[in-house]
């Protein structure tokens, strides 16, 4: 428990590593060692991380749920008081809601109903006295409970792969030092954002990566549309953040605290009274997570931000910081859940958002010809997926695909990176082709993770989909049925596109020009590893169903027993659906189709080829994508445009009526003042002093003068008459 | 005791000495008045010390013979090249330190 409790090891070592590098990183260690550094510390971290994730489990096993197991070294008194209070209360509504719902839905989990359902209690450590405001104390510290863990392992694996990766990938760069102390900053600030206690602490973590994600975008800043798009990320980022304040804002009017863990615990007391303030709250918040998770509409920044380097892409804008919004939905669930109605409605504003996002960022992914860019949707699209699935309160499944996405999609961004290595830094899928005999792993590694995105049985990412195909069919009290054709078309749609990519990249003949090699070992093995996890990790959230023919049924549901918060999520009533073959069947199905009309498309060569330029609607729908919706075009154009222009002339007048005359008068005053000084002080004062003492020191020396004769008796005579004048005087005194 | 005596003539001398060091134009005068001041300094010094029964006060003029010795020898030395150079000897002709 001792990894728990002293959670914020976990971001502090990158954070001192993100110090180190920066200050020593070229003088010290060595620009082309620094690297070690960055991969040492994150490798720590991976270490910690994991003993984190093993001392959440044994405290899931032992059931230590008690308040008493969570009050560690320096609990503030007021937040102890409530856990302690809280706990009790939860205790009651959930045992209320068991005897709602358990007999009817949650039968099919069997052995772990009895952890499911009473709930965890994660481990707070607050340091209090961060700083304290008009009778409000801000507190900094760490909660850990298994969303946090989850995180934990996602983060620290991805970052430590990319790390290695970026060795061989960044080798060489002119910013090489740069680039490793951000991807150092980075990895604290996730990890900060994720283990944050309370909301304040989460909004500096999450702004923290997006300045990260800036400077990282634009790393090769010499070029300008590297700077353009890291501006762009930067600052649609900000009309989110936007919504992330006003959120806080009210959720703290809403609840007199910070805290997430009270927040999570009050919801359900206060649903009734305030259900507009929460309405509003996680309306504000869905900015956010539109902005930072690149939902619809302003999910305009994420294909821009490929401008970055591969394993950046991968890390920050694939499996890490793009899914900071989908984490704080989680993290403060029952907020959502209560203020958008989830449990009760049939559409809400989280589920339409996050299922049209996952729809139009698959239809992109068909007209792009940069390989980053089809991945870019993808992501966007993936990333809809996982607020659908919160949206139709499958909240397992969200985190259960985030946490196979993350390994899938970093594997494909970084076998994309592997093979613009190859072919001579392009990404442009045109110049691509043939590439599967020239480079084995990433072509084997590329496909494997294609295979887990599609939803291909048994992959990672099948087990994932099927469960938020699953979560929108049985939704909470109503079904989710336009979120579920949303849901299906889009996994029909994902197999597609993904296909294409690997006919252009890999199929066909070469088109490029030079011969493409393989990467590199520190570039394929971390490849070879997430492809691994692509196979793998859906076995951690397996239903029951399919284990019980092996005899390993209590391995069913591990992602749900160890990673759900359900103290706080049974205490709103959240429900998990039976698992369903039919929809499993038809999600593969889906799949496969997809898999198969592009093989037929493209391998086999039937079709409708050359559609788009027949056929004058296929050709506007074309250009309709490849313009992507018009949206950029609207967002700068017009709404940057119409606003532009009244405030540039509202600028301009002030400038030249307000701005200028205030120059021009402190100016000319400056000028006069100038001229007073160097009258009167300057010429005056100071040069006419010296002047008088010059000619004082003249007069005196002229007056003197006459006593140098320069005969030797008249000096004695001088040095007689004084020495006898003395002597009289003397005698007289004395 | 004659100190009175004694003390009295210094002084004389002393002042005869003054004299002509300040009066004289001759180099070779001025330097016999400076012996002049220097003899009766020694006297003073030698009358003291029969005075007070001390020897130290003879012990002094001896030096004080010893050193005007050096002294005039420099001093006709520089009156000897003055001469050389300028032809004359007249000590208010040499005026180069006039300001």
């Amino acid at each position: 428990m001792w990894m728990l409790e002293n959670a914020f090891l976990i971001p502090l070592i990158p954070a001192i590593s993100f110090v180190v590098i920066l200050l020593f990183g070229r003088s010290v260690i060595g620009a082309d060692r620094v690297h070690r550094v960055g991969i040492a510390a994150v490798g720590i971290v991976w270490v910690l991380s994991m003993i984190a994730a093993a001392a959440w489990i044994v405290r899931v096993e032992d059931g230590t749920a008690g308040p008493d197991d969570t009050d560690s070294h320096a609990l503030v008194g007021v937040s102890e008081g409530y856990a302690a209070a809280g706990a009790m209360s939860g205790g009651e509504n959930l045992a209320a809601e068991d005897d709602g719902h358990g007999v009817v839905e949650d039968d099919g989990h069997g052995a772990d109903d009895g952890h499911g359902s009473t709930g965890t209690e994660p481990v707070i450590s607050t340091f209090s006295g961060w700083w304290s405001n008009a009778g409000v104390d801000f507190t900094v510290g760490t909660l850990v409970d298994g969303t946090t863990v989850l995180l934990l392992i996602v983060v620290t694996s991805i970052s430590l792969l990319v790390h290695v990766y970026s060795s061989e990938y960044v080798k060489g760069d002119r910013r090489f030092v740069h680039y490793y102390a951000f991807l150092s900053l980075f990895t604290a600030a996730m990890l900060l954002f994720v283990m944050a206690q309370n909301l304040v602490q989460m909004i500096v973590g999450w702004e923290l990566v997006g300045v990260c994600s800036f400077v990282l975008i634009g790393h090769w800043w010499e070029e300008r549309p590297n700077t353009d798009a890291s501006l762009k990320a930067f600052l649609t980022n900000r009309v989110g953040d936007i919504g992330l304040i006003i959120g806080v804002i009210i959720l703290y009017g809403t609840f007199k605290t910070f805290d997430i863990d009270t927040i999570n615990r009050m919801v359900p007391e206060k649903a009734g009274t305030e259900h507009f303030a929460l309405l509003i709250a996680a309306i504000a918040l869905m900015a956010a997570v539109a902005s930072k998770s690149g939902q619809f509409p302003l999910h305009t920044w994420l294909p821009d931000a490929m401008a970055g380097p591969t394993p950046v892409s991968a890390l920050i804008h694939a499996a890490t910081m793009v899914v900071a919004g989908v984490y704080m939905i989680a993290r403060l669930y029952p907020v959502f859940y209560e203020g958008l109605s989830i449990g009760s409605s049939s559409i809400n504003l989280m589920a339409f958002i996050g299922g049209f996002t996952a729809l139009i960022g698959a239809g992109l992914a068909f007209a792009q010809w940069d390989i980053k860019k089809v991945l870019a949707y993808s992501t966007v699209s993936q990333l809809g997926y996982m607020v659908m699935a919160l949206g139709v309160g499958a909240w397992t499944a969200a985190m259960f695909h985030l946490f196979t996405h993350a390994f899938f999609k970093a594997c494909l961004f970084l076998g994309a990176g592997s093979v613009s290595h190859a072919a001579h830094h392009t990404f442009d899928m045109r110049e691509m082709g043939g590439l599967r005999k020239h480079m084995p792993h990433t072509y084997k590694t590329f496909v494997i993770a294609t295979l887990a995105l599609a939803g291909v049985f048994p992959f990672a990412g099948f087990w994932s989909k099927d469960e938020i195909l699953l979560g929108a069919l049985a939704g909470q009290q109503r079904a989710y049925p336009l979120m579920l054709i949303f849901g299906c078309v889009v996994a029909l749609m994902t197999a597609a596109y993904m296909t294409r990519v690997i006919w252009y990249t890999f199929w066909g003949e070469y088109r490029g020009h030079g011969h493409p090699h393989e990467s590199p070992k520190m570039m394929t093995v971390p490849l070879w590893i997430l492809a691994g996890m692509a196979v793998v990790a859906g076995v951690f959230n397996l239903p029951a169903g399919v284990l019980s023919p092996i005899g390993l049924e209590g391995f069913a549901h591990r992602v749900q027993t160890y990673a759900e918060p359900s103290i706080y999520l049974n205490a709103v009533g959240l429900s998990h659906p039976d698992p369903s073959l039919i929809l499993a069947l038809v999600g593969l199905a889906l799949a496969l189709a997809g898999i198969a009309i592009t093989f037929l498309y493209y391998w086999r060569n039937s079709g409708p080829h050359g559609l788009t330029e027949r056929n004058r609607y296929a050709k506007a729908g074309y250009t309709f994508l490849e313009n992507k919706y018009y949206l950029d075009r609207l967002y700068t154009d017009i709404i940057v445009g119409s606003i532009k222009a009244p405030i540039a002339r509202a600028a301009n007048w002030v400038n030249q009526n307000v701005i200028d005359k205030v120059v021009d008068t402190a100016g000319e005053t400056a000028r006069d003042s100038g001229r007073w000084v160097y009258r009167w002080i300057d010429q005056g004062t100071i040069d006419g002093g010296v002047n008088a003492i010059a000619s004082g020191a003249d007069a005196g020396g002229q007056g003197l003068r006459g006593m140098q004769t320069g005969k030797v008796q008249n000096y004695g005579s001088l040095l007689f008459g004084t020495a006898a004048v003395a002597a009289i005087v003397f005698v007289i005194v004395l | 005791m004659l100190l009175n005596q004694f003390l009295l003539l210094g002084a004389v001398l002393f002042s005869v000495g003054v004299y002509g060091v300040l009066a004289r134009r001759n180099g070779v005068m001025v330097l016999m008045s400076i012996e002049l001041m220097l003899n009766a300094v020694n006297l003073n010094l030698v009358a003291f010390g029969v005075q007070h029964n001390v020897v130290s006060g003879q012990v002094f003029a001896l030096f004080i013979i010893a050193v005007a010795a050096a002294e005039v020898g420099v001093g006709l030395a520089i009156v000897l090249l003055l001469y050389r150079n300028r032809k004359s000897i007249a000590v208010d002709e040499f005026d180069l330190m006039k300001g």
